[in-house]
């Protein structure tokens, strides 16, 4: 110890006393915190396990019985998930909009957080508090079923129900204060009819009430009829419409032709030859 | 320095005295040797910035020959039918004829899906060249007098392009220009008192009825078209017969053409530009698709798209009708529309009567009333530059207004916000950006002032032997100089006299207190060129600061790479 | 102040120093570099000879259902070909002009755009004698009874054209009426308030547009579907009823939180669904007028004015929703009778 104390004004001091007092607090950390969701051995069923994953991820802002957070001014910090179903689950959380990396006017979608086997498995624990939209089926999701006609129909409930707020090609649209309808690209079939069903956020509900079940699978079937043919004339621009053509008209076609009448106008090589 | 030369040509193939024979037979018949003797060899003057109009000319000739093709195939019929062409998405779907006739023009019809995107393309084209030629006619003064009546026209042949456009991409009746057309609807309810009543006209009843797609292509294909063409050859007839303007340089003068002749030169720069403006057209036609109206589906009341926006040259109205806060009152019993109107119908004729109208004004405040063939540089009436660019910004704000909420989407922002920012930004902007261009112009001036007096910088630094460092300046060739000078004087104003020479106090009328406000304004801060004197002492000095006295006379030919002057 | 602007008296500082010398071309004096241009020139017409022949071979072997990059073969062929050729010409005409046409640069002296004094006092000598042997300005009365008459032949141009279409008529009524149901659009099956969950949103129409006669045929269709589409378009929200503010008089026009309002934007015209289902906002995608559903349609942004008509609902003995009334405002943009139409119809109810 003498030895120890005999060094106590070295200039390394500080930092050695800072270095042991960091690896503390550290190993401390680790030895009590909870353990990452993965390294989990497998429970008795699948409820059990995604109410294991809901503690670890998604109480904080949803509450420890999924009944939601209020916050001080009667707003929302995390809503009620008590009879959202399981469709609802599947889709926040398979298309990575769940959990929230950040606050924002609304969730993007991003990768997702939890492999397939979690996502059934939140799904089955938040299905198992109070009934609510299942994951949709084939019913919904099999597109082969549908005939010309019915991606007819499809596309004519599509322009008649979504064009207004996701845009001809689905390519999405603006909303008040930052929100947005998303772009439709890469959307699974499933989670399409899951959106229509439970209408995540501000997008409203499209019961199976009222769209059936075939007409989700209709309009999904147009949709990526739409997204999967060719674009006929050329470069589609994003499928946004005039302001890209303008866009193109100023920048390709005028910029062009200014190009080829400077080209025109221009000098060209000269000889020193004098006549 | 040098004298004309008389055009000597390459090599006389004989070619010319085989047309005798032909010529002689018309002659005989037209006697149109005398009008031809003037304008086979006319004289244009070379520049990039003349060759703008071509654009909008040749793109014309483009929507010609690509119009009367769709015409062959196109049914400008609103009765409904079911679809059973080749486009499988809407077998069986209940659409307008007109609209049926587009699919089978883009999908049944071979080379139709490309005559259609060249045709919208050079529509688009038509449009923005013509405002591209209206900013440099602008921004160079040649609407000044004798051409006051061919800006006019260019403001005639504007306005109706616009018309044309708007009721060209109507005739498909699909969603999009549907949705466009219940918006004009709506216009239209705006007019005070009797907007009902020509809406009804319009349309042959309510909305949407079945009469307004064959009169818009009745008014497309026929009515403005003929319009256009005559307006066309009244606008080359004035260009022709006033003669091109040309920009000052050495040899040119207010009372001169200097340039290429007609023929050959200039009817193959102009033929060849016809064929690089079609090959363009249809290169674009080729690789970038415009209007795919297949995947917005026929038009439909109950139906709307998100990103609805009409095609890019009617954007600045789209803009204006956004920003606009929603002001609707009732006086005697009947609606003003306030909301609609002022944008809508008064957005667009404000810009028309401000554009024709500004020839006169500036007229009317600069007093200047001579004949004017020389262009002047933008940056020498810094007023006229500065109003004309406070113009593009409030037109530029209005235009991105009318993509709000593209560029919502675009760059994750939010509605409500831009679209506040482009309604302060409307009345802000245009004041900022004159400010600006103002000053830059008047920078500009004392740049040439400073390249005319103390010469260019040849970026030689040199060490005097006291240890300063200077860096060489070398006088700008002749001709480069002329250029920089070649332009009026800012005129010496008078305030008006006060009383005659008998003492009896002139009656100054109100305007005209106003007219010697505003020409004060339009010529104060500008930079006048410098005096003869003020050439001469600059001259003697050029060679101290530098101290190299350096000996150049009118052959100066530019320095080299080491710094010395070529000099013979 | 005198017309003209009196400028300063001209003392250019710089003189005019003429026309720069003649710099000649390579093609100008070198005869090798001139043929070397003119194959250059030839070879781009050939090819473009060429390209128009590809656009004919394509035309006949090029399937119009072929795609080509994910796009229309055909389009991208015949563009292309036309398009290079055409190019290539013009091209090559302009390097024939910029390279081997003769380039020396001319002067033609300008003429003043007015005439000769001469022509001008001829012209209105002419003018003078022409207008007094008229007797235009001697002879009032045949002069005005003849221009009077010409001003009342615009009388039959313009009354031509009345019948262009007929006078506005009635613009306060619907097809909405007590007891017409409301279906879902497209496919035209009707609603019961079950079918309907908080936060929902039904695109709807009233029930005639997809009734059929006898012979199975729509008893709308064609224009007359579109104009009573364009008046008649609804949405139904349902929210939670303490989200709702109900007007006086408003409170029982709706079933538990379920809410009609018509889909026509009092703006321009453009049918609204952008539903947002949180804020209960309406948002109309064509000019981002907003209007507050819970509020009874209230405008809180954008350049609408009026609110947005709300449509008073009820239920038939088989429990599907339908109106109890029409519309007891005004659809769609506003015109200059509305005033006195709105009144009318208030006073009716």
């Amino acid at each position: 110890m003498r030895k120890l104390s005999t060094r106590r004004r070295h200039p390394l001091a500080g930092f050695v006393v800072l270095l042991l007092a960091l690896i503390t607090v550290g190993g401390v950390y680790t030895a009590v915190a909870p353990k990452p969701a993965t390294a989990q051995e497998a429970t008795a069923n699948d409820v059990e396990a995604g109410r294991e994953l809901f503690l670890v991820g998604c109480a904080s802002c949803h509450g420890k019985n999924a009944t939601g957070i209020e916050t001080q001014r009667g707003n929302n910090y995390g809503p009620s998930l008590i009879g959202v179903g399981a469709a609802s689950v599947d889709f926040q959380v398979g298309t990575g909009r769940m959990p929230l990396a950040q606050s924002a006017p609304q969730a993007p979608d991003k990768k997702p957080e939890y492999d397939a086997e979690e996502t059934r498995q939140l799904a089955a624990y938040i299905a198992s508090l109070a009934p609510g939209p299942a994951i949709p089926d084939d019913e919904y999701t099999d597109l082969g079923k549908a005939s010309t006609e019915d991606v007819r129909e499809g596309g004519e409930l599509f322009r008649a129900n979504c064009t207004a707020c996701h845009n001809s090609v689905g390519a999405g649209g603006a909303l008040p204060g930052g929100k947005y309808a998303p772009s439709l690209k890469g959307v699974t079939p499933k989670h399409f009819a899951e959106a229509m069903i439970t209408g995540p956020q501000q997008m409203p509900v499209f019961s199976d009430d009222v769209i059936t079940p075939e007409d989700k699978r209709n309009i999904v079937a147009y949709v990526k009829q739409v997204q999967g043919q060719p674009n006929y004339g050329g470069l589609g621009g994003g499928g946004l419409g005039p302001v890209v053509d303008g866009l193109f008209t100023w920048i390709i076609g005028i910029g062009g032709l200014v190009i080829a009448a400077i080209w025109i106008g221009a000098h060209g090589a000269r000889v020193k030859k004098r006549s | 320095m040098s004298t004309t030369e008389e055009y000597t040509p390459i090599q006389d193939t004989g070619v010319g005295k085989k047309a005798a024979g032909p010529v002689g037979w018309l002659d005989d018949r037209l006697g149109l040797a005398g009008v031809a003797k003037k304008n086979l060899r006319k004289v244009f003057p070379e520049h990039w910035s003349f060759m703008l109009g071509e654009i909008a000319l040749w793109s014309f000739v483009v929507l010609l020959l690509t119009g009367v093709f769709l015409t062959l195939w196109f049914q400008p019929s609103m009765t409904e039918v079911e679809y059973h062409g080749s486009y499988m998405p809407f077998n069986g779907l209940e659409m307008s004829q007109a609209y049926k006739s587009t699919l089978d023009i883009s999908f049944d019809i071979r080379g139709g899906l490309l005559i259609r995107q060249i045709h919208h393309w050079a529509a688009a084209l038509f449009v923005a060249a013509m405002i591209v030629h209206m900013l440099r006619v602008f921004f160079t003064g040649a609407y000044r007098r004798p051409r006051e009546i061919n800006w006019l026209i260019g403001v005639g042949l504007f306005s109706l392009g616009l018309v044309e456009g708007f009721a060209g991409y109507s005739l498909p009746d699909d969603l999009l220009s549907g949705t466009g057309l219940r918006f004009v609807d709506g216009l239209i309810r705006s007019i005070p008192l009797v907007g009902s009543f020509i809406e009804f006209f319009l349309f042959g009843g309510e909305f949407p009825g079945d009469e307004i797609i064959p009169r818009l292509y009745m008014a497309h294909i026929l009515l403005i078209p003929a319009i256009l063409l005559g307006l066309v050859g009244a606008h080359m007839l004035l260009l022709v017969y006033h003669k091109h303007t040309q920009w000052p340089g050495p040899g040119r003068t207010e009372k001169n053409v200097v340039g290429y002749p007609m023929l050959p030169v200039y009817a193959a720069k102009a033929g060849g530009f016809f064929f690089v403006v079609f090959g363009f057209t249809a290169l674009m036609g080729a690789l970038l698709q415009i209007n795919p109206i297949w995947i917005y589906g026929p038009y439909n009341p109950s139906e709307v798209t998100a990103g609805s926006q009409p095609d890019w040259y009617m954007g600045f109205s789209e803009g204006l009708v956004r920003l606009m806060p929603g002001w609707e009152s009732t006086f005697f019993n009947y609606t003003w529309s306030w909301n609609v109107f002022i944008p809508g119908v008064g957005g667009l004729t404000t810009l028309f009567i401000i554009l024709g109208a500004w020839p006169f004004i500036e007229q009317w405040i600069t007093g200047d009333k001579r004949e004017h063939h020389l262009l002047e540089r933008p940056r020498n009436a810094p007023v006229r530059t500065s109003i004309g660019v406070a113009g593009m910004t409030a037109y530029g704000v209005a235009w991105a207004a009318g993509g709000n909420d593209i560029l919502a989407t675009q760059f994750h922002m939010d509605i409500y916000t831009l679209t506040w920012i482009f309604r302060v930004a409307l009345f802000v902007a245009p004041f900022i950006a004159f400010m600006i261009t103002k000053r830059i112009c008047i920078g500009l001036q004392r740049a040439d002032a400073n390249r005319i007096l103390h010469g260019y910088e040849t970026g030689v630094i040199e060490r005097s032997p006291d240890g300063g460092f200077s860096e060489r300046h070398a006088p700008l060739p002749v001709g480069q100089q002329y250029v920089l000078t070649a332009h009026d004087r800012v005129p010496v104003l008078e305030a008006p006299a006060e009383t005659d020479e008998n003492g009896v106090a002139a009656p100054h009328s109100r305007k005209e207190k106003v007219r010697a406000k505003l020409q004060a304004f339009y010529y104060r801060d500008a930079l006048d060129k410098p005096t003869v004197e003020d050439v001469h002492h600059a001259k003697e000095h050029l060679g101290e600061h530098d101290g190299h006295p350096v000996e150049l006379g009118d052959e100066f030919q530019g320095v080299s790479e080491t710094g010395i002057p070529r000099v013979h | 102040m005198s017309d003209e602007l009196q400028p300063i008296p001209d003392t250019e500082p710089i003189k005019d120093p003429g026309l720069p010398e003649h710099l000649y071309r390579p093609q100008d004096v070198d005869e090798s570099q001139a043929k070397r241009t003119e194959r250059q020139i030839s070879w781009m017409f050939r090819v473009a000879g060429l390209l128009f022949i590809a656009f004919v071979v394509a035309y006949i072997a090029i399937d119009i259902d072929a795609t080509f990059l994910g796009w229309s073969a055909q389009n991208f062929a015949f563009g292309v070909t036309l398009g290079g050729g055409m190019l290539l010409i013009g091209v090559g005409i302009i390097q024939w002009a910029k390279k081997l046409m003769g380039d020396h640069e001319m002067i033609e002296m300008r003429h003043p755009a007015a005439s000769s004094d001469e022509d001008r006092v001829a012209v209105m000598e002419q003018i003078n004698d022409g207008i007094s042997e008229s007797g235009f300005g001697r002879r009032p009365m045949i002069r005005n009874s003849l221009l009077g008459s010409m001003a009342l032949l615009g009388l039959p141009a313009i009354v031509l054209l009345r019948d262009l279409g007929p006078l506005p008529h009635d613009q306060r009524k619907t097809v909405w009426a007590k007891g017409m149901r409301l279906v879902n659009d497209v496919t035209g099956t009707p609603i019961k308030p079950s079918d309907l969950q908080v936060g929902q949103l039904v695109n709807g129409e009233p029930a005639v547009v997809y009734e059929t006669d006898d012979d199975g045929q729509p008893v709308l269709h064609g224009t007359e579907l579109l104009q009573v589409k364009s008046k008649a378009a609804i949405i139904v929200v349902r929210m939670r009823p303490e989200d709702i503010t109900p007007d006086k008089g408003k409170e029982n026009w709706g079933i538990d939180g379920i809410l009609c309002f018509s889909k026509i934007c009092t703006h321009v015209g453009c049918p609204i669904s952008l539903w947002e289902q949180q804020t209960h906002h309406l948002l109309c995608p064509c000019h981002q007028s907003t209007f507050d559903l819970g509020d009874n349609g209230k405008v809180i942004f954008g350049p609408a004015h009026r609110p947005l008509p709300q449509l008073p609902l009820g239920l038939d003995d088989e429990g599907y929703l339908i109106a109890m009334s029409d519309f007891p405002d005004i659809i769609a943009p506003s015109y200059p009778e509305l005033a006195r139409d709105q009144k009318k119809l208030d006073n009716k109810s």
